[in-house]
């Protein structure tokens, strides 16, 4: 497949307007102006674009839930926060593209009827602050956001507002809060941010990725956008590979690809021509799968029929040499560490699990650890407020499942680590 | 602290307005445009201020509130909820360096036992010569280049301890 979003990435100073306009760049805001908005919605579920922030909702139909609420004063969050562990692939085009994301959302602004919009942007990426900022300018310099764009009358201001160290503020409520100057806490739902989000008006929130594909649905239409990939979620899909692999980086493919050719196609394989003992899908928060996954195909419904998710497409291969009770020790803390204390199964869940692992990265695992493991992950399953709970107990639930000697013989050697 | 959430629950209680340099209130009288009421300005002049004092403080959070006219409450609320704001000054240089997964996998904790080492400080303190201080971090979004470090805003990946030592000569 040849290179869409990640086209310009690999062209030096692309970042700089000049640059980017003499590689397409803003080509798609003239034809997308010269649709009705409510055409450009159609042609994004035409394309049946999902959103690439983790969830997998469906594009066009969140647009059209806040197209139709009536008022005037809406808003576009472009979410990158990018925090889910494993996860670097907005960071490519922030840093490297931001023209295509600002192309995207001015386009998508103009298609659910906001002037306004702002991108969430992670505090742990300091470059793309800069970047974001000098590409904004630039793009008010040459008439592409402001009032007015291209002479057809649409108005667009956009600017960056920086978290500051907080994964929850990922989830699109939370989001919304960190925005208003609040605690980074999630909001109860209903209302849905489509009817009241920022500010309590209209409010469409679509990660980097998501948005970085609406010129080109625009550009190629939406039926020859569904052809591309898997025919649930067609599209191209950045997948972002790290761990025991040769060459970890950024992948640009159909989305549908198997997990085996990403990894051994495209990463090379893994590190040291060691085998493969376990691999993280989607981020921090979806399922492990092992070896016999493989042929699994990257996309939201063949990974959830294998039993894990697509999550934000972050890869996470390991090695034979892994200790999988270390990996989950080390993504249990990071959850307990994030957990934004507003509901207590997560609250304390987490901080639970933590305990018990650092006991058990302590040597000082117990018979019976295995099943108060099980047992805390049943006391959050589903009772959490929003879903970040969720995604703490899977490391833990799938590594049990599929790596529980590594489990019991920790237990038994009482082998310290750290 | 409790003396002061006492007599100024709210923006508009008494007490001696706290001044802050003319620069640091023309910054936040800029980003106060950016949103539709003064409490969205609140991350940002935060982060306005601990970038021009070094941390943050109960008068920054407290100008803060007079300033925008959000409740201290509020103010406070937020400034302590978020992990990247200070309340004490870093080093001159302010390592971060990730141990979450994809780092940890290729060797994170032996990195920062070598940096703990090397600098003579655990996580958060200032070496005596005030020049570094570090902070470990939950995925800083260079897990292609891991095990990976931020020194102020400049990324630092592939680490070995031979590499740290290089990189760490380059900062004064
Ligand atoms: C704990 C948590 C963290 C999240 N972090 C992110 C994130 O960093 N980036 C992102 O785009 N979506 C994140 N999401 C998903 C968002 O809530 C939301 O579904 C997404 O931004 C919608 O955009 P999309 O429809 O374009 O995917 C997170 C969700 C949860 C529950």
């Amino acid at each position: 497949m040849e290179k869409m979003l990640l086209k310009r990435v690999d062209i030096p100073n692309a970042n700089d307007i000049d640059v980017a306009l003499k590689h397409g760049a803003y080509g798609a805001l003239s034809a997308a102006f010269g649709m009705r908005p409510v055409d450009v919605v159609n042609e994004v579920k035409r394309a049946t674009l999902r959103g690439r922030g983790g969830a997998g909702f469906p594009t066009g139909l969140k647009w059209e839930l806040c197209a139709r609420v009536p008022g005037s004063l809406k808003y576009l969050l472009c979410n990158a926060d990018e925090g889910e562990p494993g996860t670097i692939k907005d960071r490519f085009i922030l840093h490297q593209d931001p023209h295509l994301l600002i192309e995207g959302m001015v386009i998508s602004g103009y298609a659910i009827g906001a002037e306004r919009g702002y991108i969430y942007l992670r505090y742990e990426y300091p470059k793309a602050i800069g970047i974001l900022e000098k590409a904004i300018e630039q793009a008010y310099a040459k008439g592409y956001l402001g009032k007015n764009i291209l002479g057809k009358g649409v108005n667009f201001d956009l600017s960056v507002h920086r978290g500051a160290g907080a994964y929850i503020c990922g989830e699109e409520t939370a989001l919304i809060e960190s925005l208003e100057g609040k605690r980074g806490q999630p909001r109860i739902r209903p209302p849905f941010p489509a009817s009241q989000g920022a500010w309590r008006k209209p409010t469409v929130i679509n990660n980097v990725e998501t948005l970085s594909n609406i010129p080109f649905i625009i550009g190629m239409g939406g039926d020859a956008y569904a052809k591309i990939g898997a025919e649930t979620a067609p599209g191209p899909k950045i997948y972002g590979v790290s761990g025991h692999v040769n060459k970890p980086g950024v992948y640009e493919l159909p989305m549908g690809t198997t997990l085996r050719e990403i990894i051994y196609t495209h990463c090379g394989g893994i590190k040291g021509g060691k085998k493969l003992k376990a691999v993280i899908p989607g981020g921090a928060s979806t399922p492990i799968l092992t070896e016999s996954h493989l042929d699994v195909k990257m996309d939201f419904n063949s990974l959830v029929a294998a039993g894990s998710m697509l999550g934000s497409g972050a890869v996470m291969v390991m090695d034979e040499t892994v200790d999988m009770v270390n990996v989950a020790y080390v993504l249990v803390r990071f959850f307990a560490h994030e957990s934004c204390g507003k509901c207590t199964p997560c609250r304390e869940g987490t901080a639970w699990l933590y305990q018990v692992y650092t006991r058990l990265m302590h040597g000082e695992g117990k018979e019976g650890d295995i099943d108060l493991l099980l047992y805390i992950c049943e006391t959050v399953k589903g009772k959490c407020f929003c879903p970040l709970g969720e995604g703490a107990i899977q490391p833990v639930l799938s590594s049990i499942k599929h790596f529980r000697a590594d489990y019991e013989a920790r237990i038994k050697s009482g082998v310290v680590s750290h | 602290m409790s003396d002061v959430i006492e007599d100024s629950r709210f923006c508009r209680s008494g007490g001696d307005k706290i001044m802050f340099s003319d620069a640091v209130v023309e910054a936040i009288n800029q980003v106060r445009q950016k949103y539709p009421d003064s409490q969205g300005a609140v991350l940002p002049s935060l982060h306005i201020i601990q970038k021009a004092y070094g941390h943050l403080s109960y008068e920054a959070m407290r100008f803060v509130s007079q300033h925008l006219r959000v409740p201290e409450s509020d103010v406070f609320g937020t400034a302590t909820f978020y992990s990247l704001y200070r309340w004490k000054s870093a080093g001159k240089h302010q390592i971060q360096i990730c141990h979450n997964l994809s780092c940890s996998l290729l060797g994170a904790e032996s990195l920062i036992k070598h940096l703990e080492q090397k600098l003579g400080v655990c996580e958060g303190q200032v070496t005596k010569d005030g020049r570094f201080s570090f902070i470990r971090m939950e995925c800083i979004g260079r897990c292609d280049g891991a095990p990976a470090m931020l020194i102020d805003d400049d990324y630092h990946g592939e680490l070995t301890p031979q590499k740290i030592d290089e990189v760490l000569k380059k900062y004064e």
